[in-house]
């Protein structure tokens, strides 16, 4: 294969696109997604996003991450944890476009979607002020994501299903990676135990929003995982980290909904406006860019 | 004649440990030849794995140039990749390269446990063979690894995660 510059090798056959589009062909390319007869794609494609959304919005915020991190190893770990969560984003990103019958793409939905047009769990969305906020939200978003992808890994949509199975294995270490940094630093020295408690505190209001069941998981019955049965095995996890760590399970109210209504139905906090700025601002730019 | 395509798709390096090929690593899952036409299966070790897109052109190259007309490489997703797929050969070559290679994993049966003191699994030594090793980072350059080093030879080195 020979290019005349360089910079052919880095695009990809009629897609000339580079820098936030190259090579990034479809993640499930050559896998059958049609939707089992018996399920609602509109549904199911809502429900993609909803898992996808977290995992996106999440992602980017590990990531900024990248360069502030007091140690080497804490780098290559949250930036091996964001990619892994970024890949399980292009997953469920494209199996949204094409259960719901739209068609747009994993990048057309990162990229070119409004905040009320996005469905994460609000706790994702806020940057975190210390290293202890960082492993204790990731203790509890790895832990109920790990709770949830255990239960869709028996899903009935088997596309869902495949995904979930592989992010079981890679929850698993994000869960253990928090979870001893949390017992590291609540069964540290008072200053970081103090630390630990008031880092738990700051993001508990936004815990309880996990665990509402949604109408688009009750409407998918078997095929998505319902957050409000997962809620015991969850809580059995956190204990057991808080009671090995010395600490205190934060007792603080829920975030309020509005009418109702929160990150999964669009309703979000200002935090949410600052990632997306930085995350679409390329594309939006140059929508049809060759590079 | 399937062979002849799995033996050239074989060979194809995986770019993160290029000492091994896709086949070492488990990770090449079928090829399957229709005339002048191919189709090879792949499987990514990790969800965000960068490297499936260099190893579905390398692949794809690779077959194109032993004359295939019409190459297809395709992603399969179920079942997820399990270190236990890396084959002896792969195994020999990993150690060979100074990285331990993960221990082999049972079937597990109820919750997955937590572990919260950092117990790593028990590697030996690529270079030196002691046992006597200590996880250094549970991640790496790369998600599929971690960091140990040697408490008898005092040699930082790689291990190829268990999952």
């Amino acid at each position: 294969m020979s290019h005349d510059t360089p910079y052919d090798g880095l695009s990809e056959n009629d897609d000339h696109r580079w820098a936030y589009g190259t090579g990034f062909t479809d993640p499930l390319e050559g896998i059958d997604t049609s939707v089992p007869s018996y399920v609602d794609g509109v549904a199911l494609g809502a429900y993609c996003l909803m898992l996808g959304d977290d995992a996106l919005i999440y992602s980017h915020r590990l990531q900024q991450w990248m360069t502030c991190l007091p140690e080497l190893e804490e780098e290559t770990a949250i930036a091996n944890i964001a990619l892994d969560l970024l890949g399980q984003a292009r997953l469920l990103l494209a199996r949204a476009g094409k259960a719901d019958g739209t068609g747009r793409s994993e990048d057309r939905l990162a990229y070119f979607r409004d905040e009320v047009d996005f469905r994460n769990v609000r706790i994702v969305e806020h940057r975190d002020k210390d290293f202890a906020e960082l492993v204790g939200r990731l203790l509890v978003f790895a832990s109920w994501r790990l709770a949830l992808f255990e239960s869709l890994a028996v899903s009935k949509d088997p596309v869902l299903s495949a995904i979930a199975g592989k992010g079981v294995k890679e929850l698993t270490y994000h869960r253990d990676y928090a979870a001893q940094w949390v017992v590291r630093l609540g069964d540290g020295t008072e200053f970081s135990r103090t630390r630990m408690q008031d880092a738990l505190a700051s993001f508990w209001p936004l815990v309880d929003e996990l665990f509402r069941t949604h109408s688009v998981e009750s409407s998918l019955p078997g095929v998505a995982a319902d957050p409000a049965t997962v809620r015991g095995e969850v809580d059995v996890v956190l204990d057991t980290v808080f009671a090995t760590a010395g600490l205190q399970r934060p007792d603080s109210a829920a975030m309020a909904a509005v009418a109702g209504r929160t990150g999964r139905d669009g309703i979000h906090t200002e935090a949410l406006g600052y990632v997306l700025a930085e995350l679409q601002s390329v594309a939006r730019a140059h929508p049809d860019a060759t590079w | 004649m399937v062979s002849t395509a799995w033996d050239i798709a074989a060979e194809t390096p995986d770019p993160e440990l290029p000492m091994l090929t896709v086949a070492d690593l488990g990770i090449l899952r079928a090829v399957q030849e229709d005339g002048d036409g191919v189709v090879a299966t792949i499987t990514p070790t990790y969800s965000g794995c960068p490297a499936m897109h260099e190893i579905s052109h390398d692949l794809r190259h690779r077959l194109e140039l032993a004359g295939y007309a019409r190459v297809a490489v395709r992603t399969q997703l179920a079942p997820a990749w399990s270190s236990n797929w890396i084959t002896a050969q792969g195994r020999r070559k990993l150690a060979a390269a100074g990285i331990a290679a993960p221990h082999s994993l049972g079937m597990r049966a109820g919750p997955i446990p937590l572990r919260l003191t950092a117990r790593p699994d028990a590697v030996l030594c690529p270079r030196c063979g002691s046992g006597q090793t200590a996880q250094t980072a549970a991640f790496s350059a790369t998600a599929c690894k971690a960091l140990y080093r040697c408490v008898a030879c005092s040699e930082p080195f790689e291990y190829v995660k268990a999952i």
